[in-house]
């Protein structure tokens, strides 16, 4: 089962390293991860997506709260949560496709925050798989390059995850 | 008061109460050792190698309970130190290794002797800090001493580049009285209700075992144990690291469990509908396959980790505390309530279990030929029994037959490395046993491989005058290894015989010291207690054993505690199960 893990840890130089040697030393599987210092600057917070099966994902979540860097964390796929993925696309915009592909960008709520004689690039939020979507309906030999930020996750209502 | 880096390094260890360092000089250390020089409060050891230097540590820690402490160099001194920090990392062993590091400014440059020593060690460490302000120093080490030993102990190391120690930069120095850190609360009490749950699971059992391991010696929690054991009347089983916790003399022990456990135990686990697990691991070398493992118990577990509950076995009652102050709350919720566990309840268990031992799993036959290695550690319990007696292991079949035959009936006293199984191991933490207890009897049993990976330290106990006594059991074979080579590749002994041996009487002499061999089971008790009585020398004892001896029971690697190997000794027509 896929799994989004929020973990709050110390901004320290090597916190993420902890982090990702975990995960590779203990055969985890991480699909994705994202880290950013928070409104507190000696923090930061740290999105991953896992996937394992319910023994896996409670070693995972308590071999995390194990290193000693980690303040918090919660895994938001046991509750309401919402996720967010940030995507730029690039793709190949001569005359002849530039409306098609401004319809497209509108149709799932992206910008066009670049533009080139022969180029849009193309922003744009949601959860992975509209971003898939959106990938699936472009001509492959549309798209020049494509980047995304993983997953970002937080939960409904009015639980926090902060000290 | 103004301390240089390197003066604070010092006065830190001071205010930590540190009485030994075990180290070795270089480059990016000099500054520290300068300032080591002009004091005598904090004692340094030399060594000969950087891993002895962390065995010696860790030795010292198992032994006193306290903080062993490590000071090497930068780039090979770090690297050498590796070794001996994940052995400590393994058996949760407190220690602070301080690790001299090229200057901030060069630091990424490959400069001379620099290796990334935060990298290198991250997976071997509880945590580990590269301190890059002088004035982060004496916080950063405290907090290094705060982690290693609360919570799961561990080994912490301290990356100090040679400029943080500069001797001309001086600052303010007080050391704090104590650290709090948000990101890490290790937890104390156990959940009462939780205690209560396993309380009453214990008053139903019928066929219950008290399995515990080395968090009831880290816990120190001996005592509560033993009233636990006493007042429930139940069958305790320990592991290779939870020794001497609940004495082995006692009746209600029934021997070691696990690959190479008694046959009483390895039954007991089999049979068992109630398991008390109390600071141990559930190791794969003590669960067998996890399939056939406890196949009709619930399970309770009392760990302070809460990453060692459900790791490799599901358990029924986690309780996560430090396994002394649980096992007071257990005692209390046990002795107020109305229901008494054991008695006429757990009778018919204790008569199975007393049949399984009219078996004697262990027996074996001395004749007039080879010292048997069973006889060689047994001889060794008679004639030291009596001593204020430490005995420290290397690894292999020798490591195994002291845990089968020196019953231990105290703990901290039998120091060996069982997660991560280091030869070597032996014979330096010996030396941290001994300079910690200057007057008791420390030995160190070994194999004549094994004692080859830190021989050199022989100088050291020269240097130190620890009378250390080493009884080299001697079948000229990584004996452990022909063990599996007889029974898993058909007598292919590839590479496990010891060949090109030194003379360890001489060469024991050479280094200053007392060697003796012996090869004559009838000599043997003398022998010994020639040694034993030599109070303050070390004293080599090189004693030739059976090679062709195997340790038994023997559980093979993915086999359940039910399909164990017995010795040929045994009767054969036995009905095993
Ligand atoms: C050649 C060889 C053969 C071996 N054969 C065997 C064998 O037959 N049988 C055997 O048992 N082992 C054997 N071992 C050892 C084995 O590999 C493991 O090291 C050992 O079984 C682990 O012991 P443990 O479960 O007591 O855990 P330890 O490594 O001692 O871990 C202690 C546990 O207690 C917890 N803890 C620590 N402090 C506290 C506290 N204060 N309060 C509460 N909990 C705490 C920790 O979190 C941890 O879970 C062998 C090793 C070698 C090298
Ligand atoms: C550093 C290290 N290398 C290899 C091993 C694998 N190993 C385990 S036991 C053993 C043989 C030990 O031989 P010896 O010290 O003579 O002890 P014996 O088994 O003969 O009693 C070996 C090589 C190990 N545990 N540690
Ligand atoms: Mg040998």
């Amino acid at each position: 089962m896929r799994h989004i893990i929020s973990v709050l840890m110390e901004n320290e130089a090597g916190a993420l390293s902890r982090v990702a040697g975990l995960f590779s030393a203990r055969g985890y599987n991480i699909e994705s991860l994202t880290v950013a210092p928070t409104e507190d600057p000696t923090l930061s917070r740290m999105t991953l997506v896992t996937t394992g099966d319910e023994a896996i994902i409670e070693q995972i979540t308590k071999q995390l709260n194990k290193l000693i860097d980690v303040v918090k964390l919660v895994d938001l796929s046991e509750g309401a949560h919402i996720e967010r993925e940030l995507m730029m696309i690039k793709v190949r915009a001569d005359q002849a496709m530039r409306d098609e592909l401004k319809r497209l960008a509108d149709i799932f709520r992206g910008n066009i925050i670049d533009v080139t004689d022969v180029s849009y690039t193309i922003e744009m939020t949601g959860d992975g798989a509209k971003l898939d979507a959106f990938i699936r309906v472009l001509d492959p030999d549309l798209i020049i390059e494509t980047v995304r930020s993983g997953p970002l996750g937080i939960a409904r209502g009015g639980k926090r995850l902060a000290i | 008061m103004e301390l240089s880096g390197a003066e604070i390094v010092v006065q830190a260890l001071k205010d930590e109460g540190v009485e030994y360092v075990w180290g070795y000089p270089g480059g990016a250390v000099l500054h520290i050792y300068d300032a080591l020089f002009n004091q005598d409060s904090v004692r340094h050891i030399l060594v000969r190698h950087e891993q002895a230097a962390t065995h010696a540590a860790d030795g010292y820690a198992r032994a006193t309970g306290k903080v062993g402490v490590v000071l090497v160099t930068s780039g090979p001194g770090a690297t050498n130190a590796v070794t001996g920090i994940a052995t400590a990392y393994m058996d949760s062993i407190p220690m602070v290794i301080l690790t001299g590091q090229v200057p901030t400014p060069v630091i990424g440059s490959d400069a001379f002797q620099e290796v990334d020593t935060v990298g290198i060690t991250r997976p071997c460490v509880k945590h580990n800090f590269l301190v890059k302000r002088v004035e982060d120093l004496a916080e950063t080490i405290k907090k290094a001493f705060f982690i290693a030993s609360s919570g799961r102990p561990g080994p912490v190391v301290v990356d100090i580049p040679k400029d943080v120690t500069d001797p001309n930069l001086r600052i303010a120095y007080s050391y704090p009285d104590k650290v709090e850190m948000r990101s890490y609360n290790p937890v104390e009490k156990g959940h009462l209700g939780q205690i209560r749950k396993a309380v009453d699971m214990m008053l139903d059992a019928e066929r219950p075992v008290i399995y515990t391991g080395g968090g009831v010696v880290l816990g120190e929690a001996s005592a509560e144990l033993t009233e636990l054991v006493r007042l429930t009347g139940f069958p305790i089983t320990e592991t290779l690291m939870g020794l001497g916790a609940y004495p082995s003399t006692d009746p209600q022990f029934i021997g070691m469990l696990g690959m190479h456990g008694t046959y009483e135990a390895n039954m007991a686990m089999h049979e068992t509908d109630v398991l008390i697990a109390i600071g141990a691991r559930f190791d794969d070398r003590v669960t067998g396959k996890i399939a056939h493992f406890c196949p009709n118990a619930r399970i309770v577990h009392i760990d302070v980790d809460p990453a060692s509950i459900s790791k490799n076995v599901r358990v029924d009652v986690p309780i996560v505390g430090q396994v002394k102050s649980v096992l007071h709350d257990m005692l209390r919720v046990l002795r107020e309530h109305p229901r008494k566990s054991g008695g006429e309840r757990i009778k018919g268990w204790w008569d199975r279990i007393n049949g399984w031992r009219t078996l004697d799993c262990l027996r074996y036959e001395q004749g007039p030929g080879a010292i048997k290695p069973q006889y060689a550690v047994e001889t060794l319990y008679n004639v030291t029994k009596d001593d204020d007696f430490y005995l420290t292991s290397d690894v292999g079949q020798h490591q195994m037959f002291a845990a089968q035959f020196y019953p231990f009936d105290k703990p901290r006293r039998w120091i060996n490395s069982g997660g991560l199984g280091t030869m070597g191991f032996g014979l330096p933490a010996a030396m941290g046993v001994q300079q910690a207890f200057p007057d008791a009897t420390v030995a160190c049993v070994t194999g004549e491989a094994s004692i080859q990976m830190c021989i050199q330290e022989l100088a050291t106990c020269k240097q130190y005058n620890l009378p250390l006594k080493i009884v080299l059991l001697n079948n000229g074979y990584m004996g452990m290894v022909r063990q599996w080579q007889e029974f898993f590749y058909d007598g292919r002994y590839s590479h496990s015989y010891v060949d090109a041996l030194p003379n360890f009487k001489m060469l024991a002499e050479s280094f200053g010291h007392v060697g003796m061999r012996i090869d004559n089971p009838a000599d043997l008790e003398a022998a010994y207690r020639e040694a034993f009585a030599m109070k303050d020398r070390l004293v080599f004892m090189d004693v030739i054993v059976d090679p062709s001896e195997n340790v038994y029971p023997m559980i093979e690697a993915g086999k359940g505690h039910h399909e164990m190997h017995l010795s040929p000794h045994l009767s054969s027509d036995r009905e095993l199960a």
